[in-house]
């Protein structure tokens, strides 16, 4: 039996003003090693859930446990052990790739040696090598892609948080990205990850979230998803669950 | 400590890449004390030394407007101007040339004014002196209707340069009357001329006289009062590049990614703060090293620190850190730097009205008096007046210390708390 890294309880997040839940009454299990999608149409509150579960916002109710641990108890110490890549760029354009993560892996304690060895492996890794002097706004956007995930993984994080990490990037960076993703994985990480990309998420996630207008429609593996949903691939399994509608909604 | 330095030298990294934004903090603020202390000098040595263009149109053609000619010259601050283009003046054309702002004053003497004042003041000298005289039977006193020495001021003029002018204007003509009272004397009197009784001199005079005059080196003069003033004003806009240094992170992402890191948010104000602080010192240096050394190559005095350095960069290092609390407040509630920038650089103007560096405080309305009571840039301009002006210390400044460090204080934690409790909104 697999050892629980994140235990959501009766979830709820109603921003001040609106007149909806956000996210309602999600409740879930992530186990160690797991690698999970959170699918789910525009607005439908991955981004939401998924702050929630990095810290960055605070529930409406409800309980979030990442390690046996509460934000309320344990922040810092949570804060150690995950890795978060926003949807948004989060690099200082003006400074070098090398600047940034440099100062966003000090921010983590690392430090001297170890973190410019660091900074040079992942660089290396994700091609970014002779890049490392350049200022970031010179980057296109699969680069700048890059730059963001190292600096969410450069302290080696238990759990990782990613929302979008392929959005906007050309083939090639997202099958670079792809594969990076997917050997964090097998060297134990546990992943929790948003995307529109169906082939991508059915590639990569041992188990897929379901989730429209905030909360949980499904969850499982995807050939568990089009089972219950009785269709061919993911895609008409998403649709079948999320409807065929726009989504939109303020 | 190391993620407190880390942060510094990131933050210095991003000054030092933003060249248009390293201008504004260094360059604009000598600019600044530079024009305002080379404009605010000249205008004081307008109103004291330069020759103003006086419009006269002289209807009296006689003594007492000779008379008030003779003061004008003897003033030395008026030029008397009686034609224009070659053809003598009208007082439609003079008050036409002042209107479009041309010269700043004409002044137009009634028809018969020596006339009549003479024969007026003659006949009030006459019945002075046949007071208690029964012999005499009293002269019918003429008929006098007050005259109108007309003034046509530029509208654009300032009221307290007016308001100067009219004083000098003023005094002239009640010397001219005293004048021909004393002469109305002498002639019933039988005096001669050259009499001591007829010397107008000043009954008493005014004899300026500064406390620290014995003392110290330094006396008050515009350069003074301007470089601590102007350098305030410029270490308060402080706040418009630090509350964008906020607004940028929020709207790259990285205040997102920095809220997940393991560092409290305390630590990483902090190195901005301390990074805008030494910025606010390097600024005040600057501009004392220009007030010092540059000034008197444009014609302005020296500006004199004295022996006051240290207490003047404990003080400056008490108002950065009460202008960047307010850059820190604007910042976290700002959205946008369209919110951020116009609505920074417009509170540091109202403030610096507010708090005398434009006008002195007590030149103020109370209700604003009041209000310049609470500014912590009046403080600060509190702050360097004692120590430059009056030669105080830093015990003698220990109540602005005091409070603009409980001001950033306060400030700091209620953006501190509005942050936080946007997070659980």
């Amino acid at each position: 039996m697999k050892d629980i890294v994140i235990d959501i309880q009766r979830l709820y997040k109603q921003y001040k003003g609106a007149d909806f839940f956000s996210i309602e009454d999600v409740s879930l299990q992530i186990y160690k090693g797991d690698f999970i999608g959170v699918l789910g149409p525009n607005g439908a509150g991955k981004t939401t859930l998924l702050s929630m579960l990095y810290g960055l916002i605070k529930p409406t109710s409800g309980l979030v446990q990442i390690d046996g641990k509460t934000y309320q108890q344990n922040e810092k110490e949570i804060k150690r052990i995950i890795g978060v890549v926003p949807q948004e760029y989060a690099l200082y354009p003006t400074l070098s790739a090398y600047e940034n993560l440099m100062f966003l892996g000090s921010m983590y304690g690392l430090k001297g040696k170890e973190l410019k060895q660091k900074i040079q492996y992942y660089l290396a890794y994700l091609g970014l090598e002779a890049f490392a002097h350049k200022k970031i706004d010179t980057f296109s956007g699969g680069m700048k892609r890059r730059v963001n995930l190292i600096a969410g993984i450069l302290h080696e994080p238990a759990i990782l948080f990613l929302d979008e990490p392929t959005v906007g990037v050309d083939l090639q960076s997202r099958l670079l990205i792809v594969s990076f993703l997917k050997e964090l994985n097998a060297k134990g990480t546990t992943i929790i990850y948003t995307s529109h990309h169906l082939h991508e998420v059915q590639e990569l996630c041992t188990s897929i979230a379901i989730i429209n207008a905030g909360k949980v429609f499904a969850l499982g593996t995807s050939e568990a998803l089009m089972a219950q949903t009785q269709t061919a691939n993911l895609e008409e399994a998403f649709l079948q669950l999320t409807g065929i509608n726009l989504k939109d909604n303020v | 400590m190391y993620k407190l330095l880390m942060t510094i030298r990131k933050e210095v990294k991003l000054l030092a890449r933003d060249l248009g934004g390293l201008a504004v903090l260094f360059i604009m603020p000598v600019f600044l004390v530079i024009v305002v202390t080379l404009i605010q000098n000249n205008t004081y040595e307008n109103i004291t030394n330069q020759r103003l263009k006086l419009l006269v149109i002289d209807h009296d053609q006689d003594e007492v407007s000779q008379a008030i000619f003779d003061e004008v010259h003897a003033l030395g601050s008026f030029e008397i101007i009686t034609t224009l283009e070659g053809k003598p003046l009208t007082e439609e054309r003079a008050a036409n040339a002042v209107l479009k702002g041309d010269y700043q004053l004409a002044i137009v003497i009634p028809k018969q004014l020596t006339q009549e004042i003479q024969s007026y003041i003659d006949a009030n000298v006459e019945e002075v002196l046949q007071l208690g005289d029964t012999r005499t039977q009293p002269k019918e006193k003429p008929l006098f209707k007050q005259k109108e020495v007309v003034l046509y001021f530029d509208p654009a003029l300032q009221i307290a340069y007016k308001e100067g002018i009219k004083a000098a204007i003023d005094r002239i003509v009640t010397q001219t009357e005293n004048k021909f009272i004393y002469g109305a004397f002498a002639s019933q009197l039988d005096l001669d001329s050259t009499s001591t009784l007829l010397k107008q001199e000043a009954l008493f005079a005014f004899k300026e006289i500064s406390p620290l005059d014995l003392h110290h080196e330094v006396k008050p003069n515009a350069v003074q009062h301007n470089v601590p003033a102007w350098s305030l004003f410029a270490i308060f806009f402080i706040i418009v590049p630090f509350a964008m240094n906020l607004v940028k992170e929020k709207n790259q992402g990285t205040k997102v990614r920095l809220y997940t890191v393991p560092t409290g948010m305390g630590i990483l104000w902090a190195g901005k703060i301390i990074t805008y602080l030494v910025i606010c010192l390097l600024q005040f240096y600057l501009i004392l090293g220009v007030g010092k050394f540059v000034f008197p190559s444009l014609g302005l005095l020296p500006f004199i620190i004295g022996n006051q350095l240290f207490n003047l960069s404990v003080l400056t290092l008490c108002i950065g850190l009460s202008a960047i609390s307010l850059g820190v407040v604007f910042g976290t509630i700002a959205r946008t730097q369209e919110q951020s920038s116009p609505f920074g650089a417009t509170f540091v103007v109202i403030l610096a009205a507010v708090s005398g560096v434009w006008v002195p405080t007590f030149a103020m309305p109370t209700l604003m008096q009041y209000i310049a009571k609470i500014s912590p840039m009046n403080w600060g301009l509190e702050g360097y007046y004692t120590l430059l002006l009056r030669q105080g210390s830093l015990w003698e400044i220990r109540n602005e210390i005091i409070l603009l460090l409980l001001f950033a204080l306060v400030l700091i934690s209620i953006a501190l708390f509005y942050d936080k409790k946007k997070r659980s909104l």
